[in-house]
């Protein structure tokens, strides 16, 4: 029980610092690097959840194992999509008015 | 005039919140976490209805192990639509250049003029191999205990990062060779569900003699495309911040 909770407050942990993070913070990449701290945080709560004592539940293992393919696709993405960004503002730089 | 690094400091620091929102922010953080740490703590644990069904179901499912049961038999429809969602990723960062110009060839091309530190390459020498048979390992041992098709994509995709790292391999991802193993993975999956479909009747429901053979011609093609679209992912991206301004356009 006490691991289980450590689990879950750990999880609850990591996601409040996301959201703080992913708020707060002014540059795209943080705000990406706090984003997935959040769901690092919501898989350890969904681990945490498929424990029940001797037997475990194998549903979401299989969702954790899931997301994190996606999370890694998202991130790749918005890795993508920052650079372009950043290339965009590289030729845009000489214009003050911005 | 200001230089670009001032430029940027300037930039990001028109964006940042005033200090009493960071406060406010901070406060409000502190409470939903405490909720949710009540709520978990509170509403206990829910009787695990489907770890029984996955268990009682497990003979049928052509595993052993549960997750991969559920990953690749009884959910595999999220699973195919998750190797649909990587690939969409693969086409995106993908670079929009000709493919006729290589046509089939190798995509992974050795510049031999340029010499390798000798301890690089001799770490490369035995780490590369190593990757792929643990990678392999990791695929079989899939259907026993913990392992299966994207952790062996994720350590034969690190073996792909460490070569492109060294800096003499170059992955050529407008290949027709790279785009069949790209595309591999969600094309066997839809081609063992359509074969399926045709003989029985069901799309996903494997029959019970042979799903663990299914199971593991589908994992084998995820694996090869997971790999390919992990370090796609990585040198295409690497390419991208590497590349020289003038020429990014």
């Amino acid at each position: 029980m006490t691991q289980d909770l450590l689990y879950n407050a750990t999880g609850i942990a990591l996601f409040g610092i996301g959201v703080f993070g992913a708020i707060v913070a002014a540059h795209i990449i943080r705000k990406l690097i706090a984003l997935n701290i959040m769901g690092i945080g919501v898989f350890m709560v969904l681990l945490a959840t498929a424990r029940h004592g001797e037997i475990t539940d194998p549903v979401p293992h299989a969702m954790v194992l899931t997301g994190i393919v996606v999370a890694v696709a998202g991130t790749a993405l918005c890795l993508w999509l920052t650079l372009r960004i950043r290339l965009l503002d590289d030729v845009n730089e000489g214009d003050p008015q911005r | 005039m200001f230089t670009k690094l001032e430029f940027r400091k300037r930039e990001a620091n028109r964006r940042e919140l005033p200090p009493f929102a960071v406060y406010a922010l901070g406060f409000v953080v502190i409470v939903l976490s405490v909720a949710l740490m009540f709520s978990v703590v509170v509403s206990g644990k829910a009787a695990p209805k489907l770890a029984g069904l996955a268990a009682e179901k497990l003979e049928a499912s052509g595993v052993e192990n549960p997750v991969t049961a559920v990953l690749l038999n009884f959910r595999s429809y999220d699973t195919l639509l998750e190797i649909a969602v990587l690939l969409i990723v693969a086409i995106a960062v993908l670079p929009a250049r000709s493919s006729n110009a290589a046509g089939v060839a190798h995509f992974c091309s050795a510049d031999k003029q340029d010499v390798l530190n000798p301890v690089l390459a001799a770490l490369l020498r035995w780490l590369v191999p190593l990757a792929i048979l643990v990678g392999g390992y990791l695929l079989w041992t899939g259907a026993y205990s913990p392992g299966g098709a994207f952790q062996a994509g994720a350590v034969i995709a690190g073996a792909g990062v460490a070569l492109s790292l060294a800096g003499r391999h170059e992955f050529l991802w407008h290949t027709t060779a790279a785009r069949i193993v790209i595309n591999l993975g969600l094309f066997v999956f839809i081609a063992v569900a359509l074969s399926n479909a045709l003989l029985t009747g069901t799309t996903l429901q494997y029959p019970v003699d042979y799903a663990g053979m299914l199971i593991l011609v589908v994992e084998i093609a995820a694996t090869v495309s997971i790999a390919a679209i992990l370090l796609l992912l990585f040198t295409e991206l690497k390419a991208m911040v590497d590349a020289p301004r003038e020429g990014r356009q």
